[in-house]
């Protein structure tokens, strides 16, 4: 508005008279995603507008027949009704989808292959283990333990059968 | 049209009258497993191994394995 005052101070009619016509900037165009939408969700039970927006003819007569009396409806006909308001029933809607099972088969496939890539590591990148892993180590150490007398009351050497130099039966 | 009022108060007192005394018994069952199943064994085990224990052999042992630094084995 301010601007279409400067402008008739200079003189500039054209410009002045485009610019009020344009005051209001024309209008935006509607884009889907403002619209009412319908959709089916548990917790709100009533969408917006209804599913079926462009009716049939046979859909029109039925719904000029609804704004009788609603006994003498078919149950066909009651559930036509139904079906042009809604898309899914409850039960359609809550029912589950089976998808946990390809969850759970493609949790057991990357584990299983998560497997074979730590036995190709085991085998092409891990060195050797260090030399007190030898058997003969190992049987060293087990003997410094029962000398040391490791836990002898309920643990290591309580299995230990000092007298007959054998493991208790 | 004529459902009885909900409960609408004391929601929380009344669950906790009827699980408080369920889950101190449980406690006291499970105190009481443990000590019979656990802690009275082992204090068993330690008085029966002590009972007889010669704390000289075993020590006389552990020295000619070879498991102290103090003492030596005894030289033959």
């Amino acid at each position: 508005m301010l601007a279409t005052r400067v402008f008739r101070l200079v003189g500039n009619r054209a410009l002045s008279t485009s610019i009020c016509l344009r005051g209001g900037h024309g209008v935006a165009k509607v884009e889907d995603y403002t619209l009412p939408a319908y959709f089916d969700r548990r917790e709100s039970p009533l969408p917006d507008i209804k599913f079926v927006q462009q009716l049939s003819p046979e859909q029109k007569s039925l719904k000029e027949k609804e704004k009788g009396s609603w006994a003498a409806l078919s149950k066909e006909e009651k559930i036509a009704l139904y079906r042009i308001s809604f898309k899914e029933s409850f039960a359609e809607m809550n029912k589950g989808t089976g998808e946990w099972k390809s969850v759970v088969a493609g949790i057991f496939f990357f584990i299983g292959f998560t497997g074979l890539v730590v036995l190709w590591q085991r085998k092409y990148v891990y060195g050797d283990v260090p030399h007190t892993f030898d058997p003969e180590y190992k049987q060293k150490e087990v003997q410094r333990m029962l000398d040391m007398r490791i836990n002898p009351v309920e643990g290591f050497s309580a299995k230990w059968d000092y007298e007959n130099n054998a493991w208790k039966k | 049209m004529s459902l009885a009022k909900p409960a609408m108060r004391g929601l929380l007192a009344k669950r906790l009258r009827f699980h408080l005394p369920i889950a101190f018994g449980l406690s006291l069952v499970a105190a009481a497993a443990f000590k019979f199943t656990v802690t009275e064994p082992r204090k068993q085990a330690y008085a029966d191994f002590y009972k007889h224990y010669d704390s000289t052999k075993e020590f006389n042992a552990m020295r000619e394995a070879g498991v102290f630094e103090s003492v030596r084995p005894t030289r033959k």
